[in-house]
């Protein structure tokens, strides 16, 4: 190992360690040992990826305040440094982090609203994409219909809460006062939310119940026959014209095609 | 306003001038694009373009086909022992064929080792065999690119016992054998000389100004180290001090006028006061001779 190797060792060691010493060799002006220098470094590491979380993060800041989600967002980092030099991908696990944080696990919502603000972010930096244009899927025989297979937009995100998450999150999106009319019933039921951004915005939506069923099959390659039945099981009654014009008005899809029928040989 | 549609590239001007630009951020986007302010250009950090797509390669599309844009990495990891990340060089390749920079410029520094990236401008001991790995290093990025690159002088809080090399020193000797030319950050060559204890002036004196092809400047923050000595932070946060500032103006009285960049990336201020740094080196720049007729001046 050449000495500079060893010495790039020792120093990412003692960043990642902050009760290690600096190593040895890496100095003030005098050539003697001071850990306040280091310091920087290691302040910079830690305050640099804190402000990346609260960037992606600003519901859950909000939420649990700055002092708090500081706290949170260093015993985050200190298990979670980023492998990827591109920081838009810093935080991924940072929901189901929260899942086990046992000083936060009062808040149940807490990480479903981290998942909200994640698809938010990744449905922001997706790939752009043509919407299909809707009188595309006319052409197809009425027939066939259910033999259809369509493309979801590459920004599509599907979250699924088991509680008031995006009342939660739409509340608090914004910086100006909380205004709910009532207070929120924080088990009163489950919420779907789709995220999906089209054109220059993200569209965040609530989803009726069998939905995300529904656009989950679509996602995986279903037919729309089978993802409608996927939706039937989850919740009847369930409005296939509805949901499907709701996704082409949206802009969600981006092609169709007909799936072959499988032939049997002779 | 409504974020625009990408559009045809044509005509768009390419060579950054020897004017002030500005670091473009996401909160003035919208400014820019309004008011289409006289900024001789732009730089932004490539990281902050990887994604696939979204209104951050809208935005800059846009603003690239009116302004002459420097592209900045903060991520090649230069200075580290270790191969560089073939993937990460690959994607600032497909950067810098889509938006055809001016410049493109990366650290004397190190900030990944062992698959994690530490998201900092680490030191490098500046020996021998660093030397040889810094060139071989920017040898494979200006190969990978196609083009020359610039190398800018860090910031430092630590010195290296094994340091053999002073600064100014080991970057004129990585640009004769590397080929690439040099960024130089007055604020960091104030920063460094402090919590290094060296003349910035002697600093300057040594440093190959010949091939610097851009200056960053930038505000620092101000602490002390555990003997109370001075210990200054490259914060980026906050108004450029005057002592960058007359660094600066000794700089171009030597080099002439070069592309020069307001750095200004934590407590982002409003767009009207980024905006009054840039004109202040407008002025220092329109002040100095062009750096052609300084550097014939200079040779004699």
């Amino acid at each position: 190992m050449s000495p500079w190797a060893d010495l790039q060792e020792r120093f990412a060691g003692a960043l990642r360690c902050p009760e290690r010493p600096p190593p040895v060799g890496c100095n003030g002006p005098d050539g003697l040992p001071d850990v306040k220098r280091f310091d920087v470094y290691r302040n910079n590491v830690l305050a640099g990826l804190i402000d990346a979380l609260a960037q992606s993060y600003p519901v859950v800041r909000r939420l649990l305040g700055a002092e708090c989600f500081e706290e949170t967002a260093r015993r985050f980092v200190a298990g979670h440094l980023p492998r990827s030099p591109v920081l838009l991908e810093y935080g991924q696990e940072f929901a189901a982090f929260l899942d086990r944080f046992e000083p936060l696990a009062a808040l149940a919502y807490l990480p479903d609203v981290a998942r909200i603000e994640r698809a938010w972010l990744e449905a922001y930096h997706a790939a752009d994409a043509p919407p299909l244009n809707p009188g595309a899927l006319a052409r197809i025989p009425a027939e066939r219909a259910a033999d259809v297979c369509l493309t979801l937009h590459p920004s599509v995100r599907l979250v699924r809460s088991r509680c008031a998450a995006l009342t939660i999150w739409r509340l608090n999106v914004t910086d100006g006062p909380v205004t709910g009319p009532e207070p929120i019933a924080l088990d009163a039921s489950a919420q779907d939310a789709l995220l999906a951004r089209p054109e220059a915005e993200v569209d965040v939506i609530a989803l009726a119940p069998g939905a995300a069923e529904f656009i989950a099959a679509l996602a995986s390659g279903r037919t729309l026959g089978d993802a409608t039945e996927c939706a039937r099981n989850a919740h009847e009654p369930f409005d296939l014209t509805e949901h499907l014009t709701a996704l082409l008005g949206g802009g969600w899809i981006t092609s169709a095609h007909l799936k072959r029928r499988r032939t049997r040989g002779p | 306003m409504p974020v625009p549609h990408t559009e045809s590239r044509r005509c768009r001007p390419d060579a950054v001038p020897p004017r002030a630009g500005v670091g473009l951020k996401a909160a003035h986007y919208g400014a820019v694009l309004e008011a289409r302010p006289d900024i001789g250009f732009f730089e932004v950090h490539a990281e902050n373009y990887m994604g696939a797509g979204g209104p951050p390669h809208r935005y800059l599309t846009a603003i690239r086909k009116d302004y002459p844009l420097s592209l900045h990495g903060v991520g090649l990891s230069i200075g580290s022992d270790g191969p560089l990340d073939g993937a990460h060089l690959r994607r600032v390749a497909a950067l810098v064929r889509r938006y055809e920079p001016g410049l493109f410029s990366e650290h004397l520094a190190w900030s990944s080792h062992g698959g994690t990236f530490f998201n900092d401008l680490l030191p490098v001991p500046y020996t021998a065999c660093t030397l040889q790995r810094v060139c071989e290093h920017l040898d494979q990025v200006q190969e990978s690119l196609g083009r020359q690159i610039l190398l800018e002088n860090p910031s430092t809080y630590v010195a290296f016992a094994t340091s053999t090399y002073h600064e100014p020193d080991f970057l004129a000797e990585v640009a004769r054998r590397s080929g690439c030319a040099l960024l130089l950050d007055v604020n960091n060559v104030h920063v460094a000389c402090a919590n290094q204890q060296w003349d910035p002036h002697r600093y300057l004196a040594l440093f190959p100004l010949e091939h610097v092809r851009q200056i960053h400047l930038a505000g620092f923050a101000t602490d002390v180290d555990e003997h109370r000595r001075p210990l200054l932070i490259d914060a980026h946060d906050r108004e450029i001090a005057e002592e960058v500032w007359a660094l600066y103006d000794h700089v171009l009285a030597r080099l002439g006028a070069v592309p020069t960049l307001i750095e200004w990336d934590q407590n982002v201020p409003q767009w009207a006061a980024l905006a009054a740094q840039a004109e202040r080196a407008e002025r220092a720049l329109r002040a100095a001779a062009p750096s052609q007729e300084r550097r014939r001046v200079a040779l004699g």
